[in-house]
Formats: C-alpha cells, sequence, structure tokens
C-alpha cells in the first residue's frame, strides 16, 4: 500500500530530491560558478518530470485520498513544469549579465514548482495548505532576489506580508470548515454539504475562497500584485506570471468542486463577482501605467477575472474553458516577458513604455511578434487569445451567467485599449533614442515561437482541446 | 478546383507572406518589387475569383462552391457563396488591384502598407464567404488588425486619434456579436450558418427586470448583431468614427473602408439579421427604418456644410448607406434587391471618388475645399471624371447610382410611405452637396496661384479609374447584370421572412386565443 502511494507522488518526489541534490552540490562545491549550469539542469529537470506525468493514465489517490493524482493533476503539472521550465532557460541570461545568477534561484524555483504540484493534486486541505506554503515561501525568497535593491526587497517584503495575511484567511477557513465538516478531506467535506449545509462551512468556504483569490490576484484581492511584479527582477516577474498562476487556479478549482461541489450555487456567486471585479479593474487600472511591467500585471488580474469566468459557471465545460485559457495565457505570457526580458538599452534594462517609440523601425520581427502577442491578449481573432475568450463566454452562457459574459466582453473592450497602446508606441510613435536589438537569440527564438503558437493554433488549437475536455472530465462527475 | 473559395481567400496572404519572408532592404528597387508583387497577387486573385462567377449557377438559390472541414469546438471551417455574397467577393477581388495601384507614390514603409492591404484583402474575402458564425467572426473582427495599422501608421495629422477611435468603437460593436455568438451556438448546438438559417429561435417575449421584451429571444440576439453591423455601416447616430477614420487615412485606406469594409454590415444584415432572427427583423424594421430616414436627411445635410473634402464624401458615404439599411429593412423584393445593388454600385462610386481626392491631395497635398477652384482650367480629363462620379453620387439615371437609389426608395414606399418620403429628400439634398463640392473645386477660373502649375492626371491614373468609369455606366445602363446574380437568393431570403412572420403571427394569434378560451367557461 505505502509503496503504491510512493509510486503516485513519484513526481514530486523526484523533483524534491533532486531540489536538495542540488543545494548541496552548490553549497558544497563551486557555489555560484555552477549556477548556468544548474538553471539548465533544473529545466531538463522540469522537461523530464513532465514527460514522467504525461505518461500516465487513470485517477490514483494516495495516503488515503489527501493526494490525488488524476488528468485535471497532470494537465495542470505539465503545464506548470514546461512553463517553469521555460521561464528558467529564458532568465539565465538576464540574470547572469546583472550578477544575480546565484545557485540558489534554480533550486528555489524547483521546490516552488514541487509546491504548485503539490497544490493541484491536494485531496486534503492540509496538503493543500502544506503545498501553498512550499509554494510561497520559495516565492518570497525569490521576489527579493536583487538583496541591493530597494525595490525588489520592497517586493519581497510586500509580497510576504500579504501572503502571510492571505494564508492566515485561508487557515481560518479552513478550521471553520474542519470544525463543521468534522474532516479536512475534500471527499468528507463534499458529504458532509450533501444533506443539509452548517452556515460555519460556507464562512469557512468564503475564507478559504478569499485566500485563493490572494493567490490568483483576483480583484479586490489583488493590490500586491503590481508592487511585487514591478519590484521583483524580471525573470522573476516572468516567472510569477505564468506557473504559479496556473496552479493557484488549478487549485481553486480542486477546492470547490471536490471540496464543495455539492453547493455549486454558495460559491459560484462569490467567483462570478471576483471575475467581474477583476476584468473590469484590471482593464481600467491598466490604462495609466507607464512601466510595462506593471501593465502586464494588471494585465494578469484581468485575464485571471476570465479564467474565473470559466470556473464560475460550475460545469465541466467551465472548467474546460478555464484549462484551455490558462494554457494560452501561460503561452502568451511567456512571450511577451521573453520581450520584455529583452528591453535594453546600452545593456541596461528598460521597462518604460514610451521606450518602445518607433521600435517597428530597427527592430520589425520582433515588433511584429509583439504585435501578434498584443493581439491575442486583448483577445482579438484570429489570434489563438480569440478562443481562449470564446471558450469561457460559452462556458458562463451555459452555466446560466449571460449577464457575467456581456459585462466580459464589455471589459475585454476596455482592456484593448492599453494593449493598442504598446502597439501605438512600436509602430505609431515618433523617432526617439533607440533600443538595443542585438540581444539573447534565445529570447528571440521563445518571442517568435510564442507569436507563432499565437497565429497557427487557429488551426487547431495544437489538439489541446480533447486534453482539456478530458482533464475537465476527471474533476468534475 | 473544389477549393476555389480557399483558393481566392487565401492567395494575397500568400503574396503577404512572400513579401515578408523573401524580400528585403527597403531600397528604390526593393519598394518596386513589394508593389509589383503585392499588384500581381490581387490581379492573381481577380483572375481566380472570375473562375467563381463563371462556374457560379445564377438560378439556384442555394449556397455553391461549398467547402467543409471539421474544426474546433464542433465549429467547421466551411465557406460557400450565394448570390448575395458572390457579388461582393467580386466587388473586393476587382477593387484591389485598383487600391494597390494608386498607391504607387507611396515611399514610407512600401513593404509594410502593400502587407497589411495583401493580409487585408484576405480578411475581407473570408468575411463574405465564411459560412460558419465563428469563422466569419474571425474574418470580421482581424480585419480591424490591418485597418488599424493602415490608419495610424500610413495616415494623416491626427492619425492616432483616429485609428484608435476606429479600433475601439466597432471592437464594442462586435464583441456584444459575439456574446450573442455564443448564445446561438449554445442554443442550437451549431454555428454553421445555413442550418442556422433555419433555425427557429424563440420570438416569445419574456420579461427581463420587469421589462417585457417583445420578439423574446430573438429580439436581443437581433440587437446584439445590430450593434456591431450598425457601427460597420455605420448608421446614425454611431457613425461619428467614420469621418476620423476616412479623413486621417491615406487614399488607398479610404478607398477600401468606403467601397469595401462599409459593405460588411449590409452583408451581415442580409446573411444574419434577417433569415436568422426574421420575427425580431419585423418587429424592429420601423426602428431601422426611421433611423435611415433621419441618416440620409441629416448626413446630407452635414456633407453640405464640410471644408475638408474627404469629410464631406465620407458623410455622404452615410446617407448613402442609409438607403441601403432603409432597402434591407423594407423586407421586400425590391428593398432587397436595391440595397444589395446599392452596395456593389456605391463600393465603384464611393471608391473612384476617394481616388478623386486622391488624385489632387497628391498634388497639392490639403483636403481644404478652399485651397482648390477652376481645375478644369489645367485638368480636363480630370473634370471630366470627377464630373461622372460626382454624377453617379447624385444618382443620375445611367449611372449605377441611379437604379440603387430607386430600387431602395420603391422597396421603402411599399413599407412606409412616410420614410420613403423623407428619404426621398435626400436625393435632392444629395445633389445639392455633390454639385457644390464640384463647382468649388472644379468649376470657375483658376485664380490661386498654387493651383498655376498643377498638371492633369498621368496615364496610371487614368488607367485606374478607367475600370470604375466603365462599371458605373455598364451597370447603370445594364442593371440586370448584377439582379440576375442576386434575384433568386434575394426572393429566397424573401419568402423565408414572410413565412416566419406569418408563423410567428398566428402562433401569437393560437395564444391569445388560449389565453382568452378560459375565460368562456
Amino acid at each position: 500500500m505505502f509503496s503504491l502511494d510512493l509510486q503516485t507522488v513519484l513526481p514530486e518526489v523526484i523533483l524534491s530530491v533532486y531540489a536538495m541534490v542540488a543545494l548541496m552540490a552548490g553549497v558544497y562545491t563551486t557555489k555560484d560558478k555552477s549556477a548556468g549550469l544548474l538553471i539548465w539542469a533544473t529545466a531538463a529537470m522540469f522537461a523530464l518530470v513532465a514527460f514522467l506525468i504525461a505518461t500516465r493514465e487513470g485517477t490514483d489517490p494516495a495516503f488515503f485520498g489527501s493526494f490525488v493524482d488524476d488528468g485535471f493533476a497532470r494537465f495542470s503539472k505539465v503545464t506548470i513544469l514546461l512553463s517553469a521550465a521555460v521561464v528558467l532557460v529564458m532568465s539565465q541570461e538576464y540574470l547572469a549579465r546583472r550578477n544575480l545568477l546565484r545557485f540558489e534561484y534554480p533550486v528555489l524555483v524547483a521546490l516552488a514548482v514541487v509546491g504548485m504540484m503539490v497544490m493541484v493534486s491536494a485531496g486534503d486541505l492540509m496538503v493543500l495548505y502544506m503545498g501553498i506554503e512550499l509554494q510561497s515561501l520559495a516565492m518570497y525568497v525569490v521576489a527579493s532576489l536583487r538583496r541591493d535593491s530597494e525595490k525588489s526587497t520592497e517586493a519581497g517584503l510586500k509580497y510576504f506580508v500579504l501572503g502571510a495575511l492571505s494564508s492566515g484567511l485561508m487557515l481560518y477557513g479552513a478550521s471553520l470548515v474542519y470544525g463543521f465538516a468534522g474532516t479536512t478531506q475534500f471527499e468528507g467535506i463534499f458529504l458532509a454539504t450533501a444533506v443539509d449545509v452548517p452556515l460555519g462551512l460556507i464562512f469557512g468556504l468564503v475564507f478559504l475562497l478569499v485566500g485563493f483569490a490572494f493567490k490568483v490576484s483576483a480583484a479586490p484581492f489583488h493590490m500586491w500584485t503590481p508592487d511585487v511584479y514591478e519590484g521583483a527582477p524580471t525573470p522573476v516577474t516572468a516567472f510569477m506570471a505564468t506557473a504559479p498562476k496556473m496552479a493557484a487556479i488549478a487549485l481553486f478549482a480542486r477546492v470547490v468542486f471536490d471540496g464543495f461541489g455539492g453547493v455549486v450555487g454558495d460559491w459560484q456567486q462569490i467567483v462570478a463577482f471576483l471575475s467581474v471585479v477583476s476584468v473590469f479593474w484590471g482593464g481600467v487600472a491598466a490604462i495609466g501605467q507607464t512601466n510595462i511591467k506593471r501593465l502586464m500585471a494588471y494585465s494578469s488580474i484581468a485575464h485571471m477575472g476570465f479564467a474565473l469566468m470559466g470556473l464560475a459557471s460550475g460545469t465541466a465545460f467551465g472548467v474546460q474553458a478555464m484549462l484551455i485559457y490558462m494554457a494560452i495565457y501561460v503561452t502568451m505570457n511567456i512571450g511577451t516577458f521573453a520581450f520584455i526580458l529583452s528591453m535594453e538599452r546600452d545593456g541596461r534594462p528598460v521597462t518604460d513604455i514610451g521606450a518602445l517609440h518607433m521600435y517597428s523601425r530597427y527592430a520589425p520581427m520582433r515588433a511584429l511578434a509583439m504585435l501578434v502577442l498584443l493581439f491575442s491578449l486583448a483577445g482579438v481573432p484570429p489570434m489563438v487569445g480569440f478562443f481562449g475568450k470564446l471558450y469561457v463566454l460559452r462556458a458562463a452562457y451555459e452555466g446560466g451567467l449571460t449577464w457575467l459574459a456581456v459585462l466580459g466582453v464589455i471589459a475585454s473592450v476596455i482592456g484593448a485599449f492599453y494593449y493598442l497602446r504598446i502597439v501605438y508606441y512600436m509602430y505609431f510613435g515618433e523617432e526617439r533614442e533607440a533600443l538595443d536589438t542585438g540581444t539573447s537569440p534565445l529570447l528571440w527564438g521563445v518571442l517568435m515561437a510564442s507569436a507563432a503558437v499565437m497565429v497557427f493554433g487557429v488551426i487547431n488549437l495544437f489538439g489541446i482541446e480533447p486534453l482539456a475536455a478530458a482533464a475537465a472530465a476527471t474533476l468534475v462527475n | 478546383m473544389g477549393n476555389l473559395l480557399s483558393l481566392t481567400t487565401f492567395i494575397p496572404l500568400l503574396g503577404a507572406g512572400i513579401l515578408a519572408l523573401f524580400l528585403r532592404g527597403d531600397d528604390l528597387a526593393a519598394q518596386r518589387n513589394a508593389k509589383w508583387v503585392a499588384l500581381a497577387t490581387t490581379v492573381f486573385t481577380f483572375v481566380v475569383s472570375l473562375f467563381i462567377l463563371a462556374g457560379f449557377d445564377a438560378e439556384a438559390p442555394g449556397f455553391q462552391f461549398v467547402e467543409d472541414r471539421q474544426w474546433l469546438l464542433g465549429m467547421r471551417y466551411k465557406l460557400g457563396v450565394d448570390g448575395i455574397s458572390l457579388l461582393f467577393v467580386m466587388l473586393t477581388t476587382f477593387l484591389m488591384p485598383l487600391v494597390i495601384a494608386a498607391c504607387w507614390d507611396v515611399t514610407h514603409r512600401v513593404k509594410e502598407y502593400m502587407i497589411a492591404f495583401l493580409v487585408l484583402e484576405t480578411l475581407m474575402i473570408g468575411v463574405f464567404v465564411a459560412l460558419d458564425l465563428v469563422l466569419f467572426y474571425l474574418f470580421f473582427e482581424a480585419g480591424l488588425i490591418p485597418m488599424f495599422l493602415i490608419i495610424g501608421i500610413w495616415g494623416g495629422k491626427d492619425r492616432i486619434y483616429a485609428s484608435f477611435k476606429f479600433f475601439l468603437y466597432t471592437f464594442l460593436g462586435s464583441v456584444l456579436m459575439l456574446v450573442a455568438m455564443v448564445v446561438m451556438f449554445a442554443q442550437a448546438g451549431t454555428t454553421d450558418i445555413p442550418t442556422l438559417m433555419g433555425y427557429n429561435f424563440s420570438s416569445e417575449s419574456f420579461p427581463i427586470l420587469g421589462v417585457q421584451i417583445v420578439g423574446g429571444v430573438q429580439t436581443l440576439l437581433w440587437f446584439a448583431f445590430f450593434a456591431s453591423f450598425a457601427v460597420k455601416m455605420p448608421m446614425w447616430p454611431v457613425h461619428t468614427w467614420l469621418p476620423d477614420a476616412h479623413v486621417q487615412a491615406p487614399t488607398a485606406g479610404s478607398v477600401v473602408l468606403a467601397a469595401i469594409l462599409l459593405k460588411m454590415g449590409g452583408y451581415g444584415f442580409l446573411r444574419f439579421s434577417l433569415p436568422m432572427f426574421p420575427v425580431a427583423s419585423d418587429i424592429w424594421a420601423p426602428l431601422v427604418l426611421w433611423l435611415s430616414a433621419i441618416a440620409i436627411v441629416y448626413t446630407s445635410l452635414v456633407a453640405l456644410v464640410q471644408k475638408d473634402i474627404k469629410k464631406l464624401i465620407a458623410y455622404s458615404s452615410v446617407a448613402h448607406m442609409g438607403f441601403v439599411t432603409a432597402g434591407i429593412f423594407a423586407l421586400n423584393q425590391q428593398g432587397l434587391d436595391g440595397a444589395v445593388f446599392q452596395m456593389i454600385s456605391h463600393g465603384f462610386i464611393s471608391g473612384a471618388l476617394f481616388l478623386g481626392v486622391g488624385v489632387i491631395y497628391d498634388r497639392m497635398h490639403t483636403r481644404d475645399i478652399d485651397a482648390y477652384g477652376g481645375l478644369v482650367n489645367r485638368m480636363p480629363a480630370y473634370a471630366a471624371v470627377f464630373m461622372l462620379f460626382t454624377m453617379a453620387n447624385v444618382g443620375l439615371p445611367g449611372t449605377s447610382g441611379f437604379v440603387g437609389e430607386f430600387l431602395t426608395l420603391m422597396g421603402m414606399f411599399q413599407a412606409n410611405t412616410w420614410v420613403a418620403a423623407v428619404a426621398t429628400t435626400g436625393v435632392i439634398f444629395s445633389a445639392a452637396y455633390a454639385l457644390y463640392l464640384y463647382r468649388r473645386v472644379v468649376m470657375g477660373d483658376l485664380i490661386k496661384e498654387s493651383l498655376k502649375s498643377i498638371t492633369d492626371m498621368t496615364a496610371r491614373e487614368k488607367w485606374i479609374f478607367a475600370p470604375l468609369v466603365a462599371m458605373t455606366i455598364l451597370l447603370g445602363v445594364y442593371p440586370s447584370l448584377v439582379t440576375d446574380i442576386t434575384g433568386p437568393s434575394v426572393a429566397a431570403l424573401v419568402d423565408q421572412v414572410e413565412v416566419a412572420v406569418a408563423a410567428h403571427g398566428s402562433e401569437s394569434a393560437i395564444a391569445s386565443a388560449e389565453v382568452a378560451a378560459p375565460a368562456q367557461h
């Protein structure tokens, strides 16, 4: 029995052991000199584990159901691992040139990824909390990686304080749920809601949801996002905008369906509220931003609103839509951050949008790729970002939330404005001092690949649709 | 030859790809090559589309040249043309070589300019041949991207404002249509346009927040589509983006905008609003008729006082589109025939007018009416061509403009005499602003110093106008060219609407009889 359980958590075990070994190796040997190598090794490890996970089948609960390996978890994990691998590889050159390349970085990222994998597989509130904390603690440290910079340490501290607050709320909710349901296991909670639902349980649910809203940075619990995105070193921002978002929203789905799938009506309105506030606030607040990292923070808030829209529908199709949306979102963001990472003038990073004046003049291919990504982020067809929107809108309608769909598309028009503003700088602006163009071919490749995915995905979304459908079916039944 | 429609749609995109990938440099040779590649591509597309025209069976009302492939989420990649869409495809492929030829003197980022127009051509043809809701939406919306760039990069002084206004206005209109499409998809379980045309969306009234919605779901869907197409058309009072966009867009951009992009709204009404929501169309037709009548009179009056030539023509476009919407929502054979005819003819005429403005703008770099006067003295050929298209714009018998206006007015008269009466005054106003413009620009003595050395049209410019002149007169004296092709499709559409409206009428009669019945006991 125990060995079977171990078999189920094998990917997590492999990665944890790898992280320890890497840590030891770093401490006792060459220290930061081998950090570059370690980054590549970690990325390779992620890819390997992703492959291992992708080959698995069926639903395996382990440790008496407190850890679940099912199609939904696997879809999320593969997305997390692959995006984390790409972001790691992207960050290597940037960090090296700024003398930030420490061996702790890949190790911490690996640990954060283990935390995320535990999160999406959680079948118990305790395991859930373990996963969240492992992920968060690693991320707090990484956010203040540039420890001699005021902004970076401020970002780390802010992230920590607000993260701790959200963890506290979540714990409070978890204790209420435990008190009224008599168990921390999702299955047990599900059964406890089957007959009549105690009010305390709903209270607990609300606190849990607030905690999750912090983690997915859904408005009105998003306050930390812009500051942390801006302050953290850009590769770390790129990481925070991709894998942890996927993990947090998958966890969100896991809890509301596995634990509270019997009381959809009770959480549906909360999720719908979070969704509508996020899409509007993400769109409106981004208009005045001049820093591209802050802008991407608001953009991610709006995108989380759309992903939550799929979740709010409370149907299997909604979960499928959410998964597709997130996979597309992660791909778009990787490309966009590859672009932001390559924004430099005289070797120094630039994050002011105004620096992009007439970018298309001297870097036409990059500008074109970025144009594609921006229109995809705005959800304009034929870019793939549009299909993400189409799926969640359909899910919202089928979940009886037509008003949410209508408000969502109106908000997307507001959102389109600030993406267009970047296009305006790149294409219609005036001649100013140019940015460097000869930066990293690797980033160039990632940017082009991401843009190509956005264009050619229109043919069949690279077959992701049936995979997401199968994954959603294992969660909602 | 089974892929003729795909071929026509994607040849321009292929040309754009070749330009993007294989053409390097920005010297004169590269610019010339870009122009020739673009011209060759558009001419080739036109030739291919001629095969469609030749193979089209005008007698059959259904869709022809249908291609159908599996796509995502139960959506299909389905293309096809009927009598209505075929003409728009032909209009597009016919005009695009002229548009490319018209921007021969552009020197600013020529390669990108050509790519933008080629991509735009693919998207425009796609709109007219798509037989799947989402595929249609894809082409419809994607067209905003190249047009946004064309206005923003190659436009005039206030191009930024105009491009943003253009994009956001039309985007806001069409996202509501997207929600409606999602609703239709979920209710009917398909996005196939021919199937949806036969699908009977509920027209039973129900209350929302205490307000009784007459026509029920159909009304809501109809308004969502209306929001999109009315902005695109554009109809009064959501037309304000058009004058800005036209004035700031480069000549070729204006031509495409006026001649083709505006027609997407009218095409949308014919393809979606009427066949899919016939009851709602019938209920709300008076609204559209009156909005159109207001548009015709109001924008004609506004055109009268314009100081900018392009703005004047832009307002005149809005007025002429008013005839189109009124013709469509007259819901009878003459009105619909007239609307399609008016759209095709306006494609040639407004395109030619904007090209005409481009000719003098290229020489004088101003669109101010006051800067001109007496051009006839130095530009006799130009004066003749501009005269013809001014007259066609007014709707002089013998030009294509007359047929469209006459048919739509006839349709309107049958539907609502008062609307027809008001709209007819628009014909007089259009004569007033067009002739007034012509007098100020072309007639009189050449007294302005700056105009003393202006030269007449070059051979290239004459060749651009020649096909447009030919088509305007040909359609004016032999309108059956168009009506023979549209006739069967339009007749089928009118039948369908009438049957659905009659069925709805008898249904509500039965329903009210059932309500009344218990009272007799």
